[in-house]
């Protein structure tokens, strides 16, 4: 069966005009009130053509690109405007209209593909689902045309990829399949929603540019969706910015990364370039990990192989990785959570016990750790003064007025008022979790604050927002810190010394001027070549440049 | 803290039904009209000004021994309850947090109690121990904490595992802290919902097991007795046997409007602040 009406190849696919979208929230004790999501926002979208939508959370970006396939989510209503798709409003059709244009016209990719696939059906059946539902081709058509699209978006073993479940293949790879699935009907239009965020650098540039790939050859026009800019320069041919649901400035690609007219785009794009200066190691560090091996299963799984780092005083490890590269292992082994296998570490010059337990209470003041994910780093059934007031209790049984005191000072450090210490986590935004983990930290008044991927669950702003925050508090406390992290953008404004680590060894280990100066290893190029810089044309230069690919492939 | 407007009208009606039960209770002497065990007309009269529910099957007076039923058959339930869910949690708790051979042998032992029907063996135990209240509460209870231990175990694996427990930890708090002050509140939900049942189901073994003689003695009787010993009645069509029937299951609907009250107020993450 041949694709019905034959559309031309150039002209208007998508037009949303003045676009409204309200949700009612319903706080407890007070009357529903309504919220505005979207304002007045206009799109156009040409056949063919690539428009980024970005902006932080909470800017609509998500709501809009749902939006052009009527849908949405969680109880949010379409209050005003038009969404015309092939020059018809699909907003007024009603159910029948939206049946065809799903899966038809316009396809999702979703951010979380390890989420969003059903588990308990083969890559194949889920791919052509839509394909065969609305009749476009028999099943062995579909199949056949999922398969050269597994070929074109670079998935290994085409023929047999669609056999495997969702769990037997890569993250990378299961966000290529969830593009192919939404290739497989031919439709004029993908939302694709953040369908890099959760992926790592080096497996994310491979999926851009196979996605980039897959738009050129087969003329889809799309919704990009992203909170990172330079990944949106690289795909995108306009770019539209948001902000609480209104839109900040419209225009193409190359004006918006080069010459941006608004102050919050501006900013978007000078993020990520704190200053900071390079400090020498001192005489004898405060952290020395010595030639740790350590395993889990009982020595099954070799995590980290003879992993040897220095921290000093008042100074920053980044240690860098892709996922698996066991960075957070070593964290675990530092804090006495995974015994070692073999190796030792010494601590202000005493040898800390392997096992958390035989610590005494004074090291294990002395390092903290921040979490990746504040929500879950905190009791969800405490107040802020509880969390931050208990390692005062403890380690220096300090109680009422007191206590209470010194809590008020760690959040007037945190740049919060003192009002906080009555509230309770899910009262806070996603930055100010993460400050009250930092004041949690800082409350025991520690040498070394281990730091778990801390800014990579924010958005870029208050990433850095939190980043020279940490850095002002190393000044001040002359804290350590070891930085886990598999942001290289995140390294160069934070670090003193930097290890690179890949597979469970350290393959590249010194002072940070040191290890960002070439000759690289093959390693190391990768994962710097591999970071997105906000240059059109930069995605192709760095693929054909980089010298070794990255793991899933 | 506690906003008495934003009490909804079920939570009312709860907490009414179940003030008046636990007043009747508590006040029993005061408040019933005849002495529990006296016989003070005809057999199952009907209900008139002078007997106000009728009189049972040995002309006692039906209003007053509901009034002493509800005292015993409260007091009963309320305390194995507590004692199921002190020891279930406490214990499933440890489990959960301790973990290796404690939780091994914890959670064997349970499932091999589990393993018994609970009426036949809360039968054989009581058929060959004193039969008294205090026996009673602790077959009770101890049966019951079974049921609780493997929730409260479920629910705390879960919690054990999340990243401000290991910080707990990291700062070196021993088990009490964690288990009473990281776990529970956060376990707090489902084992309020579980109590709302726990504590009906305790009604209901009670009067089956006092149905089956081996619960209250006589004189006293529990409403489950009361049921069994007024049951001939529904032949003649005298509903004696149906109005302790009715209290329970009154008891039972207000006793978990009360629980849903109490879960919704503890699921709130925002201290019910909105």
């Amino acid at each position: 069966m041949v694709k019905a009406p034959l559309k031309d190849k150039t002209g208007l696919l998508l037009d949303i005009r003045n676009l409204r979208i309200e949700a009612t929230s319903y706080p407890p004790g007070e009357p529903p009130r309504n919220i505005i999501i979207v304002d007045d926002v206009s799109v156009k979208l040409e056949r063919g053509k690539v428009l980024g939508l970005i902006g932080e959370s909470g800017a609509g970006k998500s709501t809009i690109g749902l939006s052009s396939m009527g849908y949405g989510r969680g109880g949010v209503r379409i209050t005003g405007g038009e969404v015309l798709l092939n020059g018809r409003d699909i907003l007024k059709g009603g159910a029948k209209i939206l049946r065809q244009i799903r899966g038809r016209e316009v396809c999702y990719v979703a951010q979380s593909a390890a989420a969003a696939f059903n588990p308990a059906r083969k890559l194949m059946d889920q791919v052509i689902e839509a394909a065969l539902l609305h009749k476009i081709c028999t099943k062995a058509e579909a199949e056949k045309r999922a398969v050269g699209l597994f070929k074109k978006l670079g998935l290994p073993n085409p023929e047999t990829f669609g056999q495997r479940f969702p769990h037997q293949v890569s993250g990378g790879q299961l966000q290529r399949a969830m593009t192919a699935m939404a290739l497989c009907s031919e439709p004029d239009l993908i939302v694709f929603d953040e369908p890099t965020t959760a992926l790592d650098v080096t497996t994310q540039i491979d999926v851009l540019a196979s996605i980039k790939d897959a738009i050129r050859d087969t003329n889809v026009a799309a919704l990009y969706i992203t909170h990172d800019l330079a990944v949106v320069a690289q795909v995108a041919d306009d770019i539209l910015v948001l902000r609480h649901g209104k839109q900040v400035e419209y225009g193409d690609t190359q004006q918006i990364i080069k010459a941006p007219r608004q102050a919050y785009t501006k900013q978007l794009v000078s993020v990520h370039h704190i200053p900071h200066e390079q400090k020498s190691p001192a005489d004898k560090p405060i952290l020395s990990v010595r030639n740790i091996t350590a395993a889990y299963g009982g020595g099954l799984v070799k995590v980290l192989k003879n992993v040897s780092v220095d921290i000093h005083l008042g100074q920053t490890l980044a240690v860098v990785g892709e996922s698996g590269s066991g960075k957070s292992t070593l964290a675990r082994v530092i804090t006495g959570l995974l015994p070692p296998m073999e190796g030792a570490i010494t601590f202000e010059g005493r040898t800390l016990s392997a096992r958390l337990a035989n610590r005494t209470r004074d090291d294990l003041r002395e390092l903290q750790m921040i979490y990746q994910m504040a929500d879950t780093a905190m009791n969800p059934r405490q107040t802020v003064g509880t969390i931050i007031g208990r390692p005062l209790e403890f380690y220096f049984g300090m109680g009422g007025k007191e206590r209470d005191k010194r809590v008020a000072e760690l959040l007037e450090k945190m740049e919060m008022g003192k009002n906080f210490a009555g509230c309770y986590p899910a009262e806070l935004s996603g930055g100010q979790k993460q400050r009250v983990c930092i004041a949690r930290a800082l409350a025991a008044k520690p040498k070394l604050i281990i730091c778990d991927e801390v800014t990579s669950a924010l958005d870029p702003l208050v990433a850095d927002g939190i980043l020279k925050l940490l850095l002002n508090l190393q000044k001040d406390e002359n804290v350590a810190y070891l930085f886990i992290t598999h942001d290289l953008a995140t390294v160069k404004s934070i670090s003193d010394s930097i290890a690179v680590m890949y597979r469970g060894e350290v393959v590249r280990y010194g002072p940070k001027s040191d290890v960002l100066k070439p000759p690289f290893d093959d390693y190391t190029d990768l994962l710097l070549s591999s970071v997105p810089e906000m240059e059109l044309g930069w995605l192709e230069t760095a693929m054909k440049t980089r010298r070794m690919a990255s793991a899933g492939n | 803290m506690l906003n008495v407007k934003n009490i909804p009208i079920s939570a009312w009606i709860g907490l009414l039904v179940t003030a008046v039960f636990v007043f009747a209770a508590v006040f029993a002497p005061w408040v019933a009209p005849y002495p529990v065990g006296e016989t003070v007309g005809d057999v199952w009269e009907p209900m008139s000004a002078k007997y106000l529910l009728g009189t049972d099957n040995l002309g006692r007076d039906l209003l007053s021994r509901m009034i002493f039923g509800a005292r015993i058959t409260i007091f009963i339930a309320a305390t194995a309850t507590a004692l199921s869910f002190i020891l279930g949690s406490v214990l499933g708790f440890a489990a959960a947090v301790i973990g290796g051979w404690f939780d091994q042998l914890m959670s064997r032992f349970v499932d091999l109690i589990m393993a018994i029907p609970t009426l036949i063996f809360a039968l054989v135990v009581l058929s060959v121990l004193p039969a008294n209240i205090m026996t009673l509460i602790l077959v009770m209870g101890l049966l019951d904490a079974t049921r609780v231990y493997r929730l409260a175990r479920a629910v705390a694996v879960d919690i054990n595992v999340m990243d401000f427990v290991e910080a707990a930890k990291l700062r070196g708090e021993g088990r009490i802290w964690i288990i009473f002050r990281e776990i529970l509140p956060n376990a707090l939900t489902p084992l309020i919902a579980e109590l709302g049942l726990r504590f009906i189901f305790a009604v209901l073994f009670l009067s089956a097991l006092s149905f089956l003689g081996l619960g209250v003695q006589p004189p006293d009787a529990d409403w489950g007795g009361m049921v069994k010993e007024n049951k001939e009645g529904i032949v003649f069509g005298i509903p004696a046997a149906l109005i302790p029937a009715a209290a329970i299951a009154v008891l039972a609907i207000s006793v978990n409007l009360v629980a849903d009250w109490i879960l919704n107020r503890t699921t709130s993450l925002k201290g019910g602040r909105g």
